[in-house]
């Protein structure tokens, strides 16, 4: 049985879809049991998900609105979730049926040194409350994870023990990587904006 | 005796400045602010294949306050700009500033929330090499530049003032 299936099995009620692309074995989640299926991940044997390789976050504001930015298909990688693509023959048009109910895409990638399988969470948030619980009770290696996330586009992470920027200064307004902001807006700490 | 002859004090005093030019402009005390990949083509130049010790230039000082010359070598981002300004500040004068990569020049191919458009709106610029990097030659060229300006006592004093403002 598969992981995506194991965990659809033990938590019915927090599995929105699974697929697998190309081996890569992904489970989408609701983000009230992210909490309950992390420690599962990392405690369970079956699992032994003792590292959190990456955690990182995904903007769909702008996704599919358009042709340029709709996914290709030459390479047809799985749409987002709240995405469905239309009867168009070209596959060139795309629906969002929930419009920016689900904005951000928070992503996690786990690995196991013992059973050397990998899984993928996707956390998908809200635009209006973009809130998830923190792991770093679980992996320490979540804690800068979680504040490059909050600086580049401010997801907050509850429970996070020093939720403040990484990379960007304190006097900087706004997180950078979400699609609206202005792509090449500065705010400079000295010298002229331009 | 007389009142003091200015013809022959000017004379002599520009002939002195002359000579001094000539002695800095061979004993360039580098301070290296590498923040990115063009630090290594800095390194390979500095090393001995290119031998920017022909230069009088072969000994980086790595305090601001030892140091004539100031080479920016890398991407210098808004958060970084007001460290390089203090690193600046630091030098004593007569100190001179080099841009080096494109990155310093004009920000190079960055055009977003992080990167400084171009050294030149926070300190003076006196010789800017171009690159992304700069091939040893191309530095050492800007170089020799830098040393025709230390001879000739000329100095960059004013900041660029960008056109396009918000």
């Amino acid at each position: 049985m598969s992981l995506p299936e194991l965990l659809k099995n033990r938590f019915p009620q927090y599995i929105i879809a699974t697929h697998n692309f190309r081996g890569d074995e992904t489970v989408l989640l609701k983000r009230e049991g992210l909490l309950e299926v992390a420690k599962t991940l990392k405690e369970d044997s079956a699992f032994d998900f003792k590292i959190l390789m990456d955690l990182t976050c995904v903007d769909y504001l702008k996704f599919g609105v358009t042709p340029f930015n709709a996914p290709t298909t030459v390479t047809p990688s799985p749409l987002p979730f709240f995405m469905k693509p239309t009867k168009d023959p070209k596959g060139e048009k795309w629906e969002r049926p929930e419009g920016n109910a689900s904005r951000f895409e928070v992503t996690y990638h786990f690995y196991s040194l013992s059973k050397n399988h990998r899984i993928r969470l996707k956390v998908p948030l809200d635009e209006k409350s973009p809130e998830v619980d923190s792991l770093t009770a679980l992996w320490a290696s979540a804690d800068w994870f979680e504040r490059e996330v909050w600086d580049m586009f401010g997801i907050v992470f509850k429970n996070h023990p020093n939720l403040k920027r990484i990379l960007m200064y304190e006097e900087f307004v706004g997180h950078p990587l979400r699609k609206d902001y202005p792509v090449n807006k500065r705010q400079p700490l000295i010298g002229p904006i331009n | 005796m007389g009142a003091v002859d200015i013809t022959k004090l000017d004379f002599f005093t520009s002939k002195l400045d002359a000579a001094i030019g000539w002695a800095r402009k061979f004993s360039i005390f580098q301070y290296p602010f590498v923040t990115a990949c063009c630090g290594m083509e800095y390194m390979a130049t500095a090393c001995s294949h290119y031998d920017v010790d022909r230069f009088g230039a072969g000994l980086p000082r790595f305090s601001p306050r030892q140091a004539d010359v100031l080479f920016v070598v890398g991407t210098i981002s808004h958060k970084l700009a007001p460290v390089l300004k203090t690193v600046y500040e630091q030098m004593t004068e007569p100190k001179w500033v080099v841009a080096f990569g494109v990155c310093t020049c004009t920000g190079g191919f960055y055009d977003n929330y992080a990167t400084v458009m171009g050294i030149d709106t926070i300190i003076p610029v006196d010789v800017y090499i171009p690159g992304c990097p700069p091939r040893p030659e191309n530095v050492l060229d800007g170089l020799m530049k830098l040393q025709t300006k230390i001879e000739k006592g000329e100095k960059q004093t004013k900041l660029y003032v960008p056109p396009r403002t918000s």
